[in-house]
């Protein structure tokens, strides 16, 4: 054996790893301190108050975030009981029938665009073709665009969860005589379940942080309302809106918001990994 | 054939002049075969000698994929399956297959055997129970099973994920059952049952089955041919193909000098 190349590769392999841990630790350094300065100012603003009381009028005492919340909450789940059908179904038609065809060819490209494109770009194209035209701001347009952001998260996960399905688990069901659109839903997507649960849930995770989206299109609303039509309040356009305020009680409800999301985001990762787990012990 | 003087044996399936292409490459060529009915026919030959894409062409599982193409005829029971306008989920339904790795569906064992018989029957609960349960009875697989039909097919073991396959294909109660390497992903006990099994079925079925084995290719069938580059190299009842094989090149395989 020859020493010196075997002590030489040693050394190499020592920085390597010395390199590789400064890098984690920056990391988690970093992630830690944004978490530790989030959880400091976040949990003051977290009382009763802030969930039962509806956003303050400039210069006002308390309040709370009750009308971003459930303004959030609608938005965000209207947007995912829209996307989650979309995006499965049109994730299935990629993986088991259009496969290598020209329209899906161009369906993935679209995705793939609509996955990077900043979201800036959805609001405003919402605010063009819908509140531009009824010349209000809704919490319908909102929720709009927030499915524009979901749809592809949610078609491009069931398609590679899909995709990892086995073919030789399509065969045995063609095998029996199965014609494809059963062998597509009853097995193969059922496989796949778990991974698709998961997407669903991530897409949920991202929609629930986006501010740029709803900026142009739900704006925000001082007081409650669960009407889709008007203005909705909801908790990434208050949180931009009070975080920049002169008043305490504002800045104070910013981060409680911060924190709230950033927990909700947090359960929803965590619950997608739970899921996904499930799928790989099968 | 002697096999059986006096006993006419009726032919099942009749392969004539096929020709199978992966894109362009020819994988079958000129294939002539008759296999016959209520018996178990073995498929033997080296690795891609093409018994895989023969068994495979019999229930047309090669039209699932673009670029696949088989010429020639393949008369089931008279009726060219090879016709383009051959309804190949009926085809499927009568010639059930096997795959070499068990893939029980994500499901209950029940639902399992039950998505089958659903596709082309409409049985009241009690009828389905019943299926179900003779269907797992033929299949030896009962008594490990009846207490968690509930339960997912995935929880049972290799071997007898297997017999569920096995036992999801007789539920439908197809006409020819094609087994392909149905034992080389399980241990000898659970091999032993299947072959077990093998017989059995060939009481109510046409059997054909593909093996890398030829010890269970001279056990459980009662025709073997043996295959090799695409080509039928020779075709008879087992006995005969393993004692006095005709062919210089099947006796130097099955006697192990190549292959």
């Amino acid at each position: 054996m020859n020493q010196n190349l075997y002590n030489r590769r040693l050394w190499k392999n020592r920085i390597g790893i010395a390199l590789s841990m400064t890098a984690m630790a920056l990391g988690l350094f970093v992630l830690l301190w944004i978490l530790s300065v989030l959880f400091i100012n976040g949990i003051k603003a977290i009382d009763w108050n802030m969930f039962t009381q509806s956003t303050p009028a400039p210069g006002s005492e308390g309040g709370g975030l009750a009308n971003a919340i459930v303004g959030s909450l609608m938005m965000v789940g209207l947007a995912t009981l829209v996307s989650t059908p979309v995006g499965i179904l049109a994730g299935v038609y990629l993986a088991e029938f259009g496969d290598r065809s020209r329209i899906a060819e161009i369906t993935r490209f679209m995705t793939d665009i609509m996955l990077s494109a900043p979201s800036i770009v959805l609001g405003l194209f919402i605010y063009a073709i819908l509140v531009y035209q009824v010349k209000h701001f809704s919490g319908w347009a909102g929720s709009l665009a927030l499915s524009l952001i979901a749809i592809p998260v949610v078609l491009r996960t069931t398609e590679n969860m899909l995709r990892l399905v086995p073919g030789n688990l399509r065969e045995a069901a063609y095998a029996l005589g199965a014609p494809q659109w059963k062998v597509s839903i009853m097995v193969t997507l059922r496989a796949a379940k778990a991974g698709v649960v998961t997407g669903v849930l991530l897409a949920l995770a991202r929609i629930s942080g986006e501010t740029a989206p709803l900026l142009f299109t739900a704006l925000n609303n001082q007081f409650f309302s669960l009407d889709m039509n008007k203005p909705m309040s909801n908790l990434p356009v208050v949180i931009f809106q009070f975080a920049m305020s002169p008043y305490d009680n504002w800045v104070r409800l910013a981060w409680g918001g911060a924190l709230l999301i950033t927990v909700t985001v947090l359960i929803l990762n965590i619950l997608a990994r739970v899921f996904f787990r499930e799928k790989i012990s099968h | 054939m002697s096999e059986a003087a006096g006993q006419a044996l009726k032919t099942a399936i009749q392969i004539r002049n096929l020709n199978f292409y992966y894109g362009k490459f020819l994988a079958l060529k000129d294939n002539n075969l008759d296999i016959v009915e209520h018996k178990v026919t073995a498929f033997i030959g080296p690795s891609g000698c093409g018994k895989s894409t023969l068994l495979r062409t019999l229930n047309r599982m090669y039209s699932l994929y673009p670029g696949q193409r088989a010429e020639g005829e393949i008369n089931f029971y008279g009726q060219n399956i090879l016709d383009p306008k051959q309804d190949l989920n009926l085809l499927r339904a009568r010639i059930g297959m096997v795959f070499q790795k068990p893939t029980p569906f994500p499901m209950s064992i029940y639902d399992n055997i039950a998505f089958g018989v659903r596709l082309y029957e409409n049985l009241s609960r009690g009828e389905m129970d019943e299926r179900v349960e003779w269907a797992l009875t033929k299949t030896a697989l009962w008594n490990e099973a009846k207490d968690k039909l509930n339960q997912s097919g995935l929880a049972l073991s290799g071997g007898q994920q297997q017999r569920l396959c096995i036992a999801r294909s007789v539920a439908v109660k197809p006409s020819v059952i094609l087994l392909d390497e149905p034992t080389s992903a399980l241990d000898p006990i659970s091999t032993a049952k299947i072959e077990e099994l093998v017989h059995e079925l060939k009481s109510e079925y046409t059997v054909a089955i593909v093996t890398h084995n030829m010890q269970q290719a001279a056990r459980v069938s009662d025709f073997t041919a043996y295959m090799y580059l695409g080509e039928m190299v020779e075709y008879g009842p087992t006995d005969q193909l393993f004692i006095k094989p005709k062919k210089q090149e099947t006796e130097d395989y099955i006697t192990g000098r190549f292959g």
